[in-house]
């Protein structure tokens, strides 16, 4: 029984290993300039967490094997090296692997999250909310009108409470259910909750940030690729949770300004 | 070391039926009371996987008699979205809290921390009985909150607020359902608490003679380390608790910031921190992993040794290595929280140590495989799954180098791979920690052997069927699979769906295997062979005693220690173990310098 099991784990290990070298199922194509340091480090990690995995099932397998219900008169041996040797090892070995790990993990996440945006970079607003995701652009004069939580009403379309009336900044605001941002052009999200937590994530983008009441976020990226993406929410956020999403569609410049004329229209 | 006499917790035998069965105050009895609460709390667990499981494959099946459970979750039997987050939420709670901290730490360690340090019972008895019976209100009250009207809560077991702490205006079951979880975790919480003072009174004040704590088994030292654990980690998550509930009914604003508005309505909050229960919860809740884990490692240290027939390579370094996990088990709780808007200098800040936690996890690894190492590994029921344990525990921690790293958290959080991760180390690892203790104390503890072909079954089908079950999350995961979604109606999510399907099937194949050993378990009780004092020719205290152990554990006389714990492959001697009360004189080859 003990050389059955030990088959069943070295089958198990390479069996989990094939989709993996197989890449049957992958992260989604990256679509960002700061993702192909995560996706470095993605690898890397595999990498050395796949042999470190193979390895230790493998060791394991191998011993259940040769040491199980051994003939009688056979001697208690003991591992060349000892415990000091193993320590040493885990020391040396996994010391090593995870400051690798960490020194160039830090690097990828300080490349998200410690550079500032460009001063040039495009404000969006994005504002959450059971169960949607609404934008607001700032319109011809830059600048973001204030939000008074008393004038939100969905029946309206006030969805962010916005007050064209009084603030001047709010006039030309322009609010969608849709994300368009320009190609190659870096972004400056400006994220907010209304009501409870809930998360930013398009897979694609290399980009999932949650959203926190009570405190402004934001978070910085520049899309490469033209395209249409699922924005969904990864933060338990409710009965509809599963269904929060929207679309994120990177466009040309040229079809942005279009789609931005458009969008400014509909206000 | 202590000389028992001095402490001995004097309670004569009981006579009544209830003193004897219900209100106990010997450890042998609480400790099977917590075992018998945890095997009902896993079945109703899993129950409830079942179902979550049915609704991912197919979620428009009808599954006969649901809406008997609830008319509103389950109309004409088939779950809405609502109903199965909150059947999520009670899945995860009551397996974290009501199975695998209760089974491997409560149950085992009351049962078996005593006689393994050679005492009467433990020093606060009356603690002891109480420990019990408030977790057991505690699950009462957690399953309550099934026949309330809008049903349990959905906010998942980590119960973030502020969906948490607004009320029922937040959604089915955030109000009383929310009230009625708190309450619950709560109470735990003062059993956890009360029980780890037991555990660690036991054995630094209770041990016998020749008794030094070098000399405790390594199951023992695992319920010490982890009754310090709870010792402060069940301390903030009570008052944390206790925050969330007065959120509800007196007014305050602990976790819900100003001008939130739900349903057009502003709530009546203002000046609360939604982060500040994350920290709270997390602070309690990365430990509460090594709650669970870490009396897995003591039980299955023990149970390999027992079958190896030779002691660790190093008997101090897994002690110091299960240490240096729980000190740092407090460092890293900030990993859950990469995502979360806290300052992101402070995910490196939690990085770091928590890609150092995985160097005591390598080293005891590295000293359970090298003491395989030229062993005399004998395989059973309770052997298989001390190695499938082994098995796990690389699979599931392995995975946690990915999870260490804020950069790689950006794709991977809330994901299946993080719940193929935890499911793995925390949920099957664990489980297979209390298998290899069932199959390997019932004897003690019953005076019955279970069946081993029936053992050998079981271990068969679990441990082919947890790699296929959780093997896929972590693919799923890496296809940024979101988790927490009763339906995946996202274009990307789509194709996965069939890997949902083999899922589904593979688990409630594997959760159909558990009938084997309920069986098992339920039989043996009562028509098992009987067991002799000493079946698998163990050394440590609770060998040395009777089958089951008398009221006060030893009889008469009190035993007297005269080696460390696990004397085996000793040349000359007429057997290859010498038990830890033997007083002859004896020279271990494999002893530690």
């Amino acid at each position: 029984m003990a050389k059955i099991f030990a088959v069943t784990i070295i089958l198990i290990a390479i069996g989990s290993a094939i989709p993996i070298v197989m890449h049957t199922w992958d992260m989604p194509q990256d679509i960002s300039t700061h993702g192909p340091l995560i996706d470095e480090q993605y690898k890397d990690t595999m990498l050395e967490a796949g042999i470190s995995f193979l390895a230790s099932q493998i060791l394991l397998a191998f011993f259940i094997w040769k040491f199980s219900d051994p003939k009688p008169g056979t001697k208690i041996k003991s591992l060349p090296g000892g415990a000091a040797g193993l320590v040493i090892a885990a020391f040396v070995l996994v010391g090593s692997e995870v400051l690798a790990l960490g020194v160039f993990g830090a690097k990828a996440w300080a490349s998200v999250y410690f550079a500032p945006p460009a001063a040039n970079a495009m404000p969006v607003q994005i504002q959450a909310g059971q169960f949607a995701f609404y934008f607001r652009y700032p319109g011809p004069d830059g600048k973001f009108g204030p939000i008074h939580v008393d004038q939100i009403n969905e029946a309206n379309a006030n969805f962010f409470g916005i007050d064209t009336t009084h603030d001047q900044d709010s006039k030309d605001d322009i609010v969608t259910a849709e994300m368009a941002i320009p190609v190659d052009r870096e972004i400056h999200l400006l994220m907010h909750s209304k009501d409870v937590g809930h998360s930013f994530f398009v897979p694609e983008l290399r980009v999932q940030q949650d959203f926190v009441p009570g405190l402004d976020l934001s978070i910085h990226f520049t899309a490469t690729k033209i395209g249409k993406y699922e924005i969904v929410c990864t933060q338990l956020c409710g009965l509809g949770h599963y269904n929060m999403k929207a679309y994120l569609e990177v466009m040309s410049q040229e079809d942005y300004d279009n789609w931005i004329k458009q969008q400014a229209a509909l206000q | 070391m202590h000389d028992v006499s001095a402490h001995a917790v004097h309670h004569g035998a009981p006579t009544s039926f209830i003193r004897k069965h219900v209100f106990s105050l010997d450890h042998k009895v609480i400790g099977k009371q917590y075992y018998a609460l945890a095997l009902v709390a896993v079945f109703v667990g899993m129950f409830l996987s079942w179902l979550m499981r049915i609704h991912l494959g197919w979620g428009s099946f009808a599954i006969p008699g649901l809406h008997l459970l609830s008319k509103t979750g389950a109309p004409g039997d088939v779950m809405t979205p609502e109903y199965y987050l909150q059947l999520m939420t009670m899945h995860g709670t009551i397996m974290v809290f009501f199975v695998l901290t209760t089974a491997p730490f409560a149950a085992f360690g009351n049962f078996f921390l005593p006689i393994q340090v050679g005492a009467e019972d433990m020093p606060f008895p009356h603690f002891n009985m109480m420990s019990f019976w408030v977790t057991f209100v505690a699950f009462l009250v957690l399953v309550a909150s099934f026949f309330v009207p809008e049903g349990p809560t959905l906010g998942g077991w980590t119960q973030y607020a502020p969906l948490s702490a607004v009320g029922s205006v937040g959604g089915p079951g955030q109000g009383l359902g929310v009230v009625l979880w708190a309450a619950s975790i709560g109470i735990f919480c003062i059993g956890q608490l009360l029980g780890s003072l037991n555990f660690i009174t036991t054995t630094l004040d209770m041990r016998t003679r020749g008794m030094s704590l070098m000399r405790l088994p390594l199951s023992a030292w695992a319920w010490f380390i982890t009754s310090v654990m709870g010792l402060t980690a069940f301390a903030v998550l009570m008052p944390a608790c206790i925050l969330l509930i007065l959120d509800h009914v007196a007014g305050t604003s602990f976790f819900v910031s100003s001008n939130e508005v739900i349903n057009g309505q502003i709530l009546p909050h203002s000046g609360g921190s939604t982060l500040l229960w994350q920290h709270l919860f997390w602070f309690f809740g990365h430990p509460e992993v090594y709650i669970a884990i870490v009396p897995g490692m003591g039980i299955v240290s023990h149970v390999l040794i027992t079958n190896m027939r030779r002691p660790m390579l190093s008997h101090k370094v897994l002690i110091y290595s299960m240490g240096a996990l729980a000190v740092l088990s407090y460092m890293v709780y900030g990993h859950h929280m990469f995502v979360s808007g806290m300052n992101p200098v402070s995910s490196l800040a939690f990085s770091f140590p928590t890609l150092v936690i995985t160097i005591p996890s390598a080293i005891i690894v590295l000293i359970w495989l090298g003491s395989l190492y030229g062993s005399k590994l004998r395989i059973n029921a309770a052997s298989l799954f001390a190695l499938g344990f082994v098995s796990m525990f690389i699979s599931g921690g392995i995975s946690g180098f990915f999870l260490a790293q804020p950069s790689i958290d950006i794709m991977l959080h809330a994901t299946y791979f993080v719940v193929g991760h935890f499911h793995l180390v925390m949920g099957v690892a664990a489980m297979f920690g209390i298998f290899a203790g069932t199959y390997f104390w019932f004897p003690k503890m019953t005076g019955r052997m279970m069946s081993e072909p029936l053992g050998k079954l079981h271990f068969w089908l679990t441990f082919v069927g947890a790699y296929c079950i959780f093997m896929p999350f972590h693919y799923l995961g890496i296809a940024s699979n979101v988790r927490r979604y009763q339906a995946f109606t996202d274009d990307y999510l789509i194709p996965l769906i069939p890997v949902h399907k083999f899922i589904t099937v593979a688990a409630l194949c594997t959760g159909a295997a558990q009938l084997i050993f309920l069986y098992n378990l339920i039989h043996s009780r009562f028509k098992g062979a009987p067991a002799t004092d000493n079946p698998w020719e163990g050394t440590s205290l609770e060998w040395s005693t009777a089958t089951p152990p008398p009221h006060n554990n030893f009889g008469d006389t009190m035993p007297v220690v005269y080696h460390d714990p696990y004397q085996y492959g000793i040349e000359g001697a007429s057997t290859d173990f010498v038990m830890q009360t033997s007083p002859e004189q004896i020279k271990n080859p494999n002893e530690e310098k």
